[in-house]
């Protein structure tokens, strides 16, 4: 029995060992949950953020940069303020900020140090950091702030923010994987726009920490490290000197400057007023400032040359006089009269050559030339040859770049409007129901045609160039000049041919010296070929608009101003338009009396005026109001509202609907916008 | 010189490589359990003797000592003396409640200068040199009542003495003799009712009360039914109902001692054991970290000092009780398997080495310290591994502590001496 027991006790205890064995042997070697458990309570990874690249402007100057900030961090268990109010004097807190901040942090880790303050710059740095000897727990680490040299570009450059959830989850449904909770990313402007070269590539550091979270040390000698990468530099094409004056002379404005290099499609100032301070959206003062420029009713955030909807007004009319000598429906010595036009005019006549036309704006004239265009076709029925004739100027038109995109390297650029055959057919609800009286309106570059500051500059490198153009772009290098998207080196011919631009450009040169521009507009030693245009709109008074280029001969510059609800684009946008090439071609004003004149200007009264006469106190007013309050929000609604007034107006029959918002705009029904003045 | 002689030649130096073998490889894990990496420390450095691995060192060298005077000793003392030794240490377990020191709760320690002594570790060694010399005793038969509660006397004092100075874990350790005492002819039902018992608290546990009642329901009815026709006889049936019925009451009585006897920190180990979730921060902390080390091992280890889950003092009380979690972490399965390897080597050796006693004092003696190591291997490795309560006692020379180190190697050296004098031993059988 004895031997039994003996085996009996042996086998338990053998039972036993391989029971244990087991279960060692699934935990370490089977069960991978707890190699995961262990990394997870004594590895942590530490993101090293990288230096954002810089931007320079074309003659490399710094124009954006990151400036050293000190956060401060607390480590409550360590922190003894003695004096709290002493401490929250200098640094400038109130009491019970200082009680949750300290609160919070102790909530979060008695041990680790978590955020206090962020982002004191060098001077209260320096200003505290005698005064930290009686705060231990206390400590500072250095972060960058992103910071705009120049006021003026802030729409363009955009500026840099905390990544938003909706964008965060938009990305990785992209499949971008790159971004997480709280990361700084480039919001709008080219911060967004080059994001990816920018960024550059975080960094990444695995540190072993203890069970109280005290870091010990790098993990297995720093072999999974990874250093973080600096981003790569842009080479802005503007010139910020440029830039900075157009700014200076658009405030009080509303409006935009786009001045293009025609040779390459380099945009050397891109000005959208009003502008704002992009500093203060990457600071501290972020969610205040927002606040602030989202509620302005000026919207300052629109970066208005890319995005912003305006009709061109008779800076069209220099398309048509192309498309019309290109289709060989007028020549060079081509006259019209006034007679049997449906449109005023003020030049007094007749114009007797496309020259003159031009030079007058002589909205009979290109009356004339479009009716030519639509109806010089083999088609009998009127409503066929409008069809085909509409068909043929349409695919003309958008080599232009009209009604399309043109590509710039900045986002949210609008396409604008250009009206095509499908369209009036869904406005008068069927092929061949409309005809040439329905739709000359667009012909002097009203009705339906919808365009922005960029294209209408776009415009104006076309002609310089003689018939063709670069993509307009921003950026003309990534870390050195020349890198960049072979798109933005690419000419792109309007399929007009060069022989037709000189009568066109003669009447431009005409227009500056003897029409319809101002005379303080002109130059006496460089020959300004401009046009000038002024846009019809529903909020009161027009849209002054001038796109020009210079010098005559290898033109230099091409630039396109537009001022809202300023009046004739001659008399209010010329003159800064041609300031702004002198700065450029000659590196200086010689015209202090016109520049300051210019400067001073305000046209926000007109703009203030035009808002608040649209603003009718109802309740659909209301609640148009409140949903102004994002910029998507204000862009649609603009655009909804241009498309659905143009669709009102070209219904025959259509009941008049009322806009509770613009209940004055609502055009009469089953009439085209009749232009009372245009020069 | 005859007689030492005699010793080296007649010790069983199997179990002494394995004793070495363990004390060594326990004193790499106690080093390795306190390494810094900030301040790595190493024996030349100041205050290395005032951290833990310097004092297992001084431990060890200690140990040596006792082992010298243990092997030096005539055999005969340990027989003549069992009961004057336990008498000793009964005195001692009084006295420490009297002038003891509290360490972590319990008032068990004896200070001398700035090293601590805890009796309860040697009141084991004595209960079992106490048993031997009873059990040894001519005459004596644990099949007869009278013999079964001396026997009961002797094991039960030190236990309740031990918990009246708040030790429960090493008064636990006095339930192993059980395994002795069947080996020494104990009717092999009190084993089947305890393990009966373990099993049915255990199932109280995991599963609802009336859960268990259908339970006994259904397995006594299969009992009756599966039961040759010709046993099927009243007497029978009703014996097995009351057993089942006991078995309720049982299960009854474990969950109201549960809910009312046990304390609040008790109730949560037992419960950690059955949801391993449970109250992730403060019990359940202890065995999830210590499974995260162990787990994160993998086959061969992190390597030694490299264990980030031991370095950064996850892990509680890393190089007393939960010296397992070094091994498993540095040294991986391959470690944990040599460890659990080790021990069964060391417990069927001395099983081996019992069984070749003439004298039954040494054949008993040798069965107790088996039935203490591994009830010690059992609980230890277990609750480090989830499968076991935490019950803070140490796995036998490898955990830091002088007590635990000195009375282990005290209890196993005073049976190598016997055995090396086995052949003198005349069996008073």
């Amino acid at each position: 029995m004895d031997e039994i027991r003996k085996r009996f006790i042996q086998g338990f205890i053998i039972l036993i060992a391989i029971l244990y064995i087991g279960r060692l042997f699934y935990l370490q070697v089977i069960d991978e949950t707890y190699k995961l458990d262990a990394q997870n309570n004594a590895i942590r990874k530490i993101v090293q953020v990288p230096f954002r690249g810089l931007i320079y402007d074309r003659n490399k100057k710094l124009i954006v940069y990151n400036t050293p900030v000190y956060d401060l961090y607390i480590t409550p268990k360590k922190a003894h303020v003695q004096d709290t109010l002493k401490f929250c004097r200098l640094f400038d807190i109130t009491r019970s900020e200082f009680d949750s901040l300290t609160h919070l942090a102790r909530i979060y880790s008695p041990v680790r140090p978590s955020l206090f303050l962020r982002q004191l710059s060098k001077e209260e740095y320096a200003r505290v950091q005698d005064a930290m000897v009686d705060y231990p727990g206390f400590s500072f680490q250095i972060s960058s702030l992103r910071t705009y040299q120049s006021k003026g570009m802030a729409n363009a450059l955009g500026y840099v923010g905390e990544i938003s959830p909706e964008r965060l989850l938009k990305e990785q449904e992209k499949g971008n994987e790159y971004y997480r909770q709280g990361d700084y990313v480039g919001v709008t402007g080219l911060e967004r726009f080059y994001e990816d070269e920018l960024r550059g590539q975080r960094g990444e550091k695995y540190v072993m920490v203890n069970s109280r979270g005290v870091e010990k040390g790098p993990f297995k000698n720093g072999e999974f490290d990874r250093e973080p990468v600096a981003g790569k530099n842009l080479i802005s094409s503007v010139d910020i000197a440029l830039q900075d004056f157009a700014d200076s002379l658009m405030q009080h404005k509303v409006g935009s400057v786009v001045a293009i290099e025609p040779s390459s499609g380099e945009i050397l100032a891109m000005v959208s007023a009003p502008t704002y301070d992009p500093s203060k959206l990457s600071g501290r003062t972020f969610s205040k400032y927002f606040q602030t420029l989202n509620l302005d009713p000026l919207h300052p955030l629109i970066n208005r040359p890319p995005s912003a909807y305006y009709r061109p007004g008779s800076t069209f009319k220099l398309i048509q006089a192309l498309i019309g000598l290109q289709l060989g429906v007028i020549s060079p010595s081509t006259g019209f009269g006034h007679a049997g036009v449906p449109m005023k005019c003020h030049c007094g006549g007749t114009s007797s050559s496309i020259q003159l036309g031009i030079k007058n704006s002589c909205n009979p004239y290109f009356y004339n030339v479009f009716k030519r265009i639509i109806y010089n076709n083999k088609e009998q029925n009127l409503f066929k040859k409008s069809a085909v004739g509409l068909q043929r100027w349409n695919d003309m038109a958008s080599k232009f770049g009209i009604g399309q995109e043109l590509g710039i390297d900045l986002p949210n650029e609008t396409k604008g409007k250009l009206p095509s055959v499908e369209y009036y057919d869904k406005v008068y609800k069927g092929p061949l129901r409309w005809k040439f009286s329905n739709i000359y309106s667009v012909g002097i570059g009203e009705g339906e045609i919808v365009i922005n500051p960029l294209k209408m500059a776009n415009v104006a490198a076309i002609i310089a160039n003689r018939g063709w153009y670069v993509r307009p772009h921003l950026v003309k290098g990534i870390n050195e000049a020349g890198n960049i998207d072979n798109k933005y080196k690419e000419h792109i011919s309007v399929g007009i041919d060069r022989r037709h631009f000189e009568p066109v450009i003669e009447g431009m040169v005409g227009a500056v010296n003897a029409g319809t521009v101002a005379a303080e507009a002109r130059l006496s030693d460089i020959q300004i070929c401009g046009k000038t245009g002024t846009s019809q709109n529903k909020h009161g008074q027009d849209h002054a608009i001038f796109i020009a280029f210079a010098p005559r001969e290898n033109p230099k510059i091409a630039i396109a101003v537009f001022i809202e609800n300023a009046g004739f684009g001659g008399t209010h946008s010329a003159p800064i338009a041609s300031l702004c090439i002198e700065k450029y071609l000659k590196g200086k004003v010689e015209r202090k009396a016109m520049e300051t004149r210019w400067m001073n200007k305000s046209y926000l009264a007109n703009v203030l005026s035009a808002k608040s006469a649209s603003a009718k106190p109802n309740k659909e007013v209301k609640a148009t109001v409140e949903k102004d309050s994002t910029i998507e929000d204000y862009q649609l609604r603009n655009l909804k509202e241009e498309l659905f007034k143009l669709d009102q107006a070209n219904k025959p029959k259509a009941p008049i609907f009322k806009i509770p918002m613009q209940p004055q705009a609502v055009l009469p029904k089953n009439q085209k916008i009749v232009p009372k003045k245009t020069h | 010189m005859k007689r030492e002689e005699q010793i080296s030649r007649n010790l069983d130096w199997v179990t002494v490589l394995i004793y070495i073998l363990c004390v060594v490889a326990g004193w790499l894990n106690i080093y390795a359990a306190i390494y810094n990496p900030e301040h790595p420390i190493w024996i030349f450095d100041d205050g290395f003797f005032d951290t833990n691995s310097g004092k297992q060192l001084i431990w060890i060298g200690t140990t040596v000592l006792l082992i010298i005077a243990i092997l030096v000793i005539d055999h005969r003392f340990y027989d003549t003396f069992a009961f004057p030794i336990y008498g000793f240490f009964l005195f001692m377990l009084l006295a420490v409640l009297v002038v003891g020191t509290e360490v972590k709760g319990s008032h068990s320690w004896f200070r001398i200068g700035s090293f601590q002594l805890q009796p309860a570790e040697f009141s084991k060694m004595a209960t079992c040199l106490a048993l031997a010399k009873y059990l040894s005793t001519p005459l004596t038969n644990l099949s007869r009542f009278k013999d079964q509660l001396n026997v009961a006397i002797i094991i039960a004092i030190p236990p309740i003495l031990i918990l009246a100075s708040n030790e429960t874990g090493v008064a636990l350790v006095f339930a192993s003799f059980l395994i002795l005492l069947y080996r020494e002819g104990l009717p092999g039902m009190y084993p089947a009712i305890f393990l009966a018992v373990v099993t049915l608290f255990i199932l109280s546990l995991i599963f609802e009360e009336w859960q268990i009642y259908i339970g006994l329901a259904v397995v006594s009815a299969l009992v009756v039914w599966a039961m040759p026709r010709y046993e099927r006889k009243t007497k029978n049936i009703l014996a097995i109902l009351g057993v089942a019925f006991c078995m309720g009451l049982f299960v009854t009585g474990v969950d109201w001692a549960i809910n009312n006897v046990l304390k609040e920190h008790q109730r949560n180990r037992i419960r950690v054991l059955v949801d391993p979730d449970f109250d992730r921060k403060k019990t359940g902390y202890n065995v999830r970290q210590a499974k995260i080390a162990i787990g994160s091992g993998g086959l061969l280890g992190k390597g030694y000092l490299q264990g980030t889950q031991t370095k950064f003092d996850f892990v509680p009380e890393q190089s007393t009780d939960f010296i397992f979690c070094t091994v498993g972490e540095e040294f991986g399965f391959a470690g944990s398997l040599t460890v659990v390897g080790l021990f069964i080597g060391l417990m069927l050796r001395l099983i081996y080495l019992a069984d070749r006693q003439k004298s039954r004092f040494a054949r008993v003696y040798g069965y107790g310290v088996v039935s203490i190591i591994f009830f010690h291997f059992l609980v230890n490795i277990g609750m480090t591994i989830g499968l076991m309560p935490v019950i803070g006692i140490p796995l036998p020379f490898f955990s830091y502590g002088g007590s635990s180190l000195w009375s282990f190697s005290i209890l196993l050296f005073i049976f190598l001496k016997l055995d090396a004098h086995r052949s003198q031993m005349l069996s008073r059988w």
